[in-house]
């Protein structure tokens, strides 16, 4: 079991870097502890596979040092870390048992064959497995074939850290959820530092009790699902975030107060006095209600999703959408809106003012 | 892909079929025809039932030329096919050196089959040669054109210069399409080398193998060219293989009804195998 | 070992590398002193050996006549592929999967087999000793062959684009030739790199048909050899200009070649 702490961490697949574009992850800092479960969280592109692949020790990075329980392993190969990784298709070899793709780590640590049937048989019981150890492993589905790559990372008891690289990729939508709650059990069971880097926000949500939001190559915000949610530090992570997410409007200032369309907006922290090249507003659509007055919308469309309505409504500074309880009435055409203050949040570049 | 029952598909594959059954359904009913027939070179033909085929599958000129043959497929195969795998292995996997490599090593596979005869004609005598030349230098007894031994060494030399850059190209290419997550995850299982090529790298390349492998034994089971321009098929009949020996009936004796037998059942020899190995793809491929 | 893993390739590259360069090297001497003398390289340099081919019409019409032929196949293979390739990989039809094999069968026809009745049935047509001949003879395994790979290619390039020109109202042939074709001019470039290759080295169906007029430098190169006793320096020399095509085209194709192979089709 591992305590990991990423510091300065810069990486570039270029040989030479000019601008901020060249580098794939950029001043990355990351302090988790032991036996805890974190999620990396971002939209394609934006280097978490990189970073996982740092700490892995698959990748070395152009700048910066990992350290496992403050040791420097920076120069470590994934080996002498003590690492197990789950890709996001299943690897297993095709050609062995299942039961002998779960003992092939355990082989070659020249670990004795009782020890290694107890390990594997108490591993296969873990993921139902069992009753196909002796199965050739490309006879299984997909999940299982997953379940098997899972199984040869925990199989070893002296693991540090397991990542996951988007396992649930090629898994049937109706299978996803069972294997999420299998590796939620998993971890509750083991209690080995687990990191999983997902794009999907209900996947990095519902496992992890602390999320990484990255975009472009940084760390946005760290926080639990419910610090994210609440109170998104980036407007990527207000935008990313929920579903539908945060609604940003782009706003003037006047006063120190945020406007839009004239309109005075309230927001919970103050746009303190600098200079911005951007300043925006954020509010999420759960927090918007239908007034007598306040910012003027126009209607666009109202969908029903059977818990509640999502309004796509339109005003003069960008779109809007709005949730609305399916009891309460919408109305037509044109209306006004008014904002939660405590939920409205003013971002200047991107961030949040603190 | 779903394909579409059409018959008026036909019509697309006419000019195909036409051509190759031009060349191919035509001149094997000739042969067919000789195969059980006697002539005397005038269009006179007398049924001759099965004496043809008996006559070949009875003499020992053929059963020599067969023996031969398959000893020399099966020396090829032995060599090229874990000497191709080995090369490939090694070969670079990005950077200059990969094109590099890549037409370097191709240029035998371009090179018309007669020149790789002569140029090894020329490179392998004892006194102008630079490989007899050198062996012959270093102490050995060579001299390809007069002893079978040495005929053969040169032959198969030859051969593996020829060929081998096929099977490198078709198990470079498999290992290629070997996705970077496989070695990442037997790095972690702690997997050897050899490890990785037995579990990962060889059953990945079983598809382009069973490629490499029914090609070079359907080439070098009709090997004719590169042999004859070598060595002539000699000293004696000492390198004759199976074409050459037919090639000698046919159009050298013109003992055309023995001819035609044969290249029948030589036919069917490599049609049989093609089969099986046929088989062998599509049952892999249906269980992948 | 990975840090020295270049030392194989290397190797083998030099293995393959020295009868060629003897063969240069040959071509650079006169036939006197080849026979007397033993060099790595030539002590008396000439471009005599060149020259005669050069200027000598029996031998470069050798290989103008091999070039002929060579492109005449495979213009016709191709041409001839294209449709069939077609239909295997969007259609199903009586016998389809049968003719598939039997086509891949003529692959692996021995051209000894065939060199007889070649030889009877294309003088029978009055087509002995043309340029066609040849060309035609070659198509029993280029065009298999060519069906094979192109289908490999076809198939990779979904339906949906058939349909949607369709429903844009394009008819068969303008949409074979302007949206098609276009898709899949890496695999008509491999197939006609293979045809081009497969023709240009057979010597035995080749030599069989021609006598004169068709002769390509194949036939040409073997009569020098056994009539006028070994001019080793002129056969050299022929030999080593018959590698230049291959190299040539070679060198266009070389990121395609490992492309190609990689379909699994060769």
């Amino acid at each position: 079991m591992s305590k990991i702490t990423l510091e300065n961490l810069s990486h570039s697949y270029l040989k030479t870097q000019n601008i901020d574009a060249d580098w794939a992850l950029r001043n990355i800092n990351i302090d988790w502890k032991d036996g805890g479960a974190y999620a990396l969280l971002g939209p394609s592109g934006c280097g978490k596979t990189t970073l996982l692949n740092i700490i892995s020790g698959l990748l070395t990075p152009t700048k910066g040092k990992v350290l496992f329980n403050d040791e420097d392993v920076t120069d470590k190969n994934p080996v002498e870390r003590n690492i197990a990784q789950i890709f996001q298709f299943p690897v297993i070899y095709d050609t062995m048992t299942v039961y002998d793709n779960l003992a092939f780590p355990l082989k070659n640590r020249g670990i004795s064959e009782t020890e290694i049937k107890s390990k594997v048989e108490e591993m296969a019981e873990m993921l139902e497995l069992t009753s196909t150890l002796h199965n050739r492993a490309s006879g299984l589905t997909a999940d299982g074939k997953q379940k098997i790559s899972l199984g040869r990372g925990l199989v070893r008891s002296d693991v540090n850290v397991i990542m996951f690289d988007e396992p649930l990729t090629v898994i049937d939508p109706h299978l996803k959820w069972v294997l999420r709650s299998k590796l939620k059990e998993l971890h509750q069971r083991i209690s080995r530092t687990m990191i999983y880097v997902t794009h999907d926000q209900t996947e990095a949500l519902t496992f992890a009790d602390q999320v990484v939001v990255m975009h472009e190559g940084q760390i946005v915000q760290t926080g639990t699902p419910v610090e994210l949610f609440e109170k998104p530090k980036h407007t990527f992570v207000g935008h990313f975030i929920g579903s539908p997410g945060m609604n940003i409007l782009p706003c003037k200032i006047q006063n120190g107060k945020a406007m839009v369309n004239g309109n005075v907006i309230e927001t919970e922290n103050d746009f303190k006095n600098k200079n911005f090249t951007k300043t925006e507003i954020g509010v999420r659509p759960e927090f918007i209600k239908f007034d007598s007055s306040g910012l003027p919308v126009k209607i666009n469309k109202v969908s029903n999703t059977g818990r509640y309505n999502v309004v796509d409504t339109e005003c003069e500074g960008g779109k809007l959408k709005i949730l609305s309880p399916v009891t309460s009435k919408i109305p037509s055409g044109s209306a006004f809106v008014k904002f939660d203050k405590k939920r409205t949040f003013a971002y200047g570049d991107s961030w949040i003012i603190e | 892909m779903n394909k579409t029952v059409n018959q008026k598909a036909w019509l697309f594959v006419i000019p195909v079929f036409a051509l190759v059954a031009f060349n191919a359904i035509i001149p094997l009913m000739t042969v067919v025809n000789y195969a059980f027939q006697e002539t005397f070179g005038s269009n006179v033909f007398t049924w001759e039932g099965t004496r043809w085929f008996q006559q070949i599958l009875t003499s020992d000129r053929f059963h020599d030329a067969l023996g031969r043959q398959f000893l020399f497929t099966f020396i090829i195969l032995i060599i090229q096919i874990p000497l191709g795998i080995f090369i490939a292995l090694t070969m670079p996997k990005e950077g200059l050196g990969v094109p590099v490599c890549l037409v370097l090593m191709s240029m035998p596979l371009l090179i018309p089959w007669n020149v790789v005869g002569a140029m090894w004609n020329i490179f392998a005598l004892p006194d102008i040669g630079f490989l007899g030349h050198s062996l012959n230098d270093l102490g050995f007894d060579y001299n390809f054109t007069q002893q079978p031994g040495d005929a053969w060494f040169t032959t198969v030399l030859m051969d593996v210069w020829h060929w081998t850059s096929l099977v490198v190209l078709l198990a470079y290419a498999g290992l290629r399409s070997i996705q970077p997550a496989y070695y990442q995850a037997a790095e972690i299982d702690g997997a050897s080398r050899w490890a990785i090529f037995r579990f990962i790298e060889l059953p990945k390349m079983k598809k382009v193998l069973t490629i490499a492998i029914l090609l070079r034994f359907m080439d070098s089971f009709m090997i004719y060219t590169e042999p004859f321009v070598l060595t002539g098929g000699g000293p004696g009949n000492a390198t004759a293989f199976l074409s050459i020996d037919l090639v000698k009936m046919a159009l050298g004796q013109f003992d055309l009804g023995p001819a035609a037998a044969m290249s029948l059942i030589y036919f069917l020899i490599v049609l049989l195998v093609c089969w099986v190995f046929y088989n062998l793809m599509m049952r892999n491929e249906a269980q992948s | 070992m990975s840090k020295h893993k270049w030392i194989v390739p290397t190797l083998y590259i030099i293995f393959l590398m020295l009868p060629i360069y003897w063969l240069l090297n040959m071509s650079f001497k006169t036939t006197t002193e080849i026979i007397n003398t033993y060099s790595l390289w030539p002590q008396d340099f000439t471009l005599e050996n060149y020259k005669k081919i050069f200027t000598d019409s029996t031998w470069y019409t050798g290989y103008l006549n091999s070039i002929y032929y060579v492109v005449l196949n495979t213009i016709i293979s191709v041409a001839a592929a294209l449709p069939a390739a077609y239909a295997f990989s969007r259609y199903k039809f009586v016998g389809d999967k049968h003719l598939f094999f039997w086509l891949l069968t003529n692959r692996m026809a021995p051209p000894a087999v065939f060199a007889l009745p070649f030889f009877q049935f294309y003088s029978s047509v009055n087509l002995f000793d043309t340029h066609i001949a040849v060309a035609l003879s070659h198509c029993l395994f280029n065009i298999p062959l060519a069906v094979w790979i192109l289908e490999g290619f076809m198939s990779a390039v979904p339906k949906e684009l058939d349909e949607t020109a369709y429903v844009d109202g394009y008819s068969f042939w303008k949409f074979f030739i302007k949206i098609f074709i276009p898709t899949i001019t890496a695999g008509i470039g491999i197939t006609m790199f293979f045809c081009f290759m497969f023709s240009w080295v057979e010597l035995l169906l080749a030599k069989t048909l021609t006598a004169v007029d068709a002769k390509p430098i194949a036939a040409t190169m073997t009569r020098t050899a056994s009539t006028s006793g070994y001019e080793l320096g002129l056969l050299a020399a022929a030999g080593s200009l018959t590698i230049v095509p291959g190299a040539i085209v070679i060198y266009f194709v070389r990121n395609y070649i490992a492309k190609g192979f990689a379909l699994g089709r060769v």
